[in-house]
């Protein structure tokens, strides 16, 4: 049971927790409480000590908008954000049973009666937006891997392939997601043409520039994991006359796994802080057009959601890092190795 | 022509910057039906490639391999290999190893029950049944050669093709696996083809010792029949003058007739 509890911590990554586990099973208590210190005391200490200059610095600055904002006032926006959230929430629920009074009132009236349904259209909350940025990366990430995984093992195991390739990833993999927004816009602006479109094009804009620029670190990793098995692994299955898809399933992609894994958590780290650029340009209700629209809106208030912002946007992408991370170790096949 | 595997005429290049490099050059050799064969040389000198010619691996630039008058011209389960590092997949089990192989070669002639149990057979044939259910990861170099012995070996192959296979144990593990080796041949009586550079092993095991001489453009140098009877006791040959004989005749083609210029 123990060793279960603490594989699970370490798998995804709750190491912290994992003396306080040891602590509970009787393990010597000297031992757990110095593993205690030097995992949490240590960086607990670290991040007081940044708040600490933090609050120092921030009141030397007077900027047009005010002072900088120190924790404090930051603190003070992410309670003012919830409840902003709360109210919307409470808004809206309010209007869907004015809307469902209403519609059964004329129903009673007239059977026949068209009722329409119109939702709710008030302003997307701070929490709305994070979930908008979420999905947005989700779909934009799950693309690129879609495109980068089968061409990556492809061109590691096609050395011609590999090289046709090599000077279009070198070339494409330094562009700015800036660069490729405004070609981006208009392709989809010219392309995507529905009377009831599933998607905003904001949004099909944003996802497909995370996927162009978080395409080729995966694609370069898988190339290079694949090419680099051991020659031998790949003999053992000429001898087996696996045909190439089954090679492919049954030695290539496990042999490989900890590369892919390597490439997929770099693609999401860039495609995270890629999005919040392209949404700032793209106007997808996500998190960049939250410090847009603060940023233009500069009320004294809105250096200090900005920073709300900002901690989000670097907690979300750890906690994202952390989960790759966990799916890394749990489908490696080397449970050992140690990965960071 | 009727042997069992032929090997004819057979060389090799390897295209270098230079221009083709002759690694083997007429290769000849024939090879019956149950014998077992080592080819000894000294590193460098085109064993390997020999051996890669005969599973397919490679492909000959003159000559060619016939085996059971069929010209071999890929790789396949026929021609099963040992590899020197095992080359089992760390992310399968023992059991799964052997499975891999029994299912892709045996997958659509036997049911599930008879690959099982065939499985569980050729791991037993090298002792590994305690822990089949184990990663390659934790158990030692020896124990996976086993299961790499027992993977090629559930192929049922007609050639038997070790690369070195004990080259990267220590000494008394590979004498283990040696004496298993023996057993199993006993047993099976394989056709076998062995690359080692270990004189004893060479002598101890095989029915005929292919010596090799010294690379570019290696060919076979001489080839002794080993009469020693079977079966083969490692402690009762120590002090054998036969097997003494058979010893220094190779060592003698090695380290004198043969000798490396620079070592």
């Amino acid at each position: 049971m123990k060793d279960k509890l603490i594989y699970f911590l370490e798998l995804t990554g709750f190491n912290w927790f994992i003396p306080l586990v040891r602590l509970t099973a009787g393990e010597s208590p000297k031992h757990q409480l110095q593993a205690l210190v030097k995992m949490v005391g240590v960086p607990l200490f670290a991040i007081a000590v940044f708040l600490f200059l933090w609050h120092l610095g921030a009141a030397k600055v007077i900027t047009s908008l005010g002072q900088v904002p120190g924790p404090v006032q930051v603190w003070e926006q992410v309670t003012v954000l919830a409840d902003e959230h709360q109210a919307s929430r409470e808004r809206e629920e309010a209007f869907y049973d004015r809307q469902e009074q209403r519609n059964a009132a004329k129903l009673e009236k007239n059977p026949d009666a068209e009722v329409t349904i119109r939702s709710y259209t008030g302003k997307e909350t701070f929490f709305d937006q994070i979930l908008t940025s979420l999905f947005t990366v989700f779909v934009g990430f799950l693309l690129a891997t879609v495109i980068a995984v089968p061409i990556g093992i492809m061109a590691g195991l096609s050395d011609t392939l590999y090289s046709a390739l090599n000077p279009l990833i070198q070339i494409f993999k330094p562009v700015s997601p800036l660069a490729w927004l405004p070609i981006v816009t208009m392709v989809v602006s010219a392309l995507y043409v529905t009377d009831n479109p599933v998607f905003e094009k904001s949004f099909i804009t944003s996802a497909l520039t995370v996927t162009l620029c978080s395409l080729w670190p995966t694609l370069i990793n898988t190339a290079v994991g694949v090419s680099s098995i051991d020659k031998d692994l790949i003999n053992v299955a000429r001898v087996l006359r696996l045909n190439y898809f089954t090679t492919v399933v049954k030695v290539v992609i496990p042999a490989s796994i900890p590369m892919i894994f390597t490439g997929l958590r770099i693609s999401l780290g860039i495609g995270w802080m890629v999005l919040i650029a392209a949404e700032m340009l793209a106007q997808n209700p996500g998190l960049g057009k939250f410090v847009w629209d603060e940023f233009q809106n500069g009320s004294s208030s809105s250096l200090s959601r900005i920073m709300v912002a900002v901690l989000t946007i670097g907690i979300i992408g750890f906690i994202l890092d952390r989960i790759t991370l966990s799916f890394q170790k749990f489908f490696s096949y080397d449970k050992n190795a140690v990965i960071r | 022509m009727d042997k069992y595997l032929n090997i004819d005429h057979v060389s090799i290049d390897f295209p270098t910057p230079d221009g083709p490099f002759r690694a083997l050059d007429n290769v000849n050799l024939k090879i019956e039906k149950g014998e077992f064969v080592s080819v000894i040389g000294h590193s460098g000198c085109g064993k390997s490639t020999v051996m890669n010619i005969v599973g397919g691996l490679y492909k000959a630039t003159e000559g060619g391999v016939v085996l059971e008058g069929r010209e071999v011209d890929e790789p396949g389960p026929d021609r099963a290999i040992v590899f020197q590092n095992h080359s089992l997949f760390p992310w399968l089990s023992c059991y799964q190893n052997v499975e891999l192989a029994v299912k892709s070669v045996f997958g659509a002639s036997r049911s599930r029950q008879q690959i099982r149990e065939w499985v569980e057979h050729n791991l037993e044939l090298v002792h590994m049944t305690h822990a089949m259910h184990k990663m390659p990861s934790e158990i030692s170099g020896g124990m996976k050669q086993r299961v790499g012995i027992a993977r090629a070996l559930s192929m049922e192959p007609k050639v038997l093709l070790m690369d070195e296979p004990f080259g990267a144990l220590d000494a008394l593990t590979r004498a283990h696996l040696q004496d298993s080796l023996m057993e199993i041949q006993a047993d099976l009586n394989n056709t076998v083809i062995m690359i080692t550079h270990d004189v004893d092993e060479a002598v101890l095991l095989s029915d005929k010792i292919v010596m090799m001489t010294n690379g570019p453009a290696a060919t076979i140098g001489e080839v002794m029949e080993v009469k020693l009877p079977r079966p083969r006791k490692r402690l009762d040959l120590a002090d054998d003058r036969d097997y003494n004989h058979y010893r220094s005749e190779v060592i003698h083609f090695l380290h004198q007739r043969h000798a490396r210029k620079v070592a």
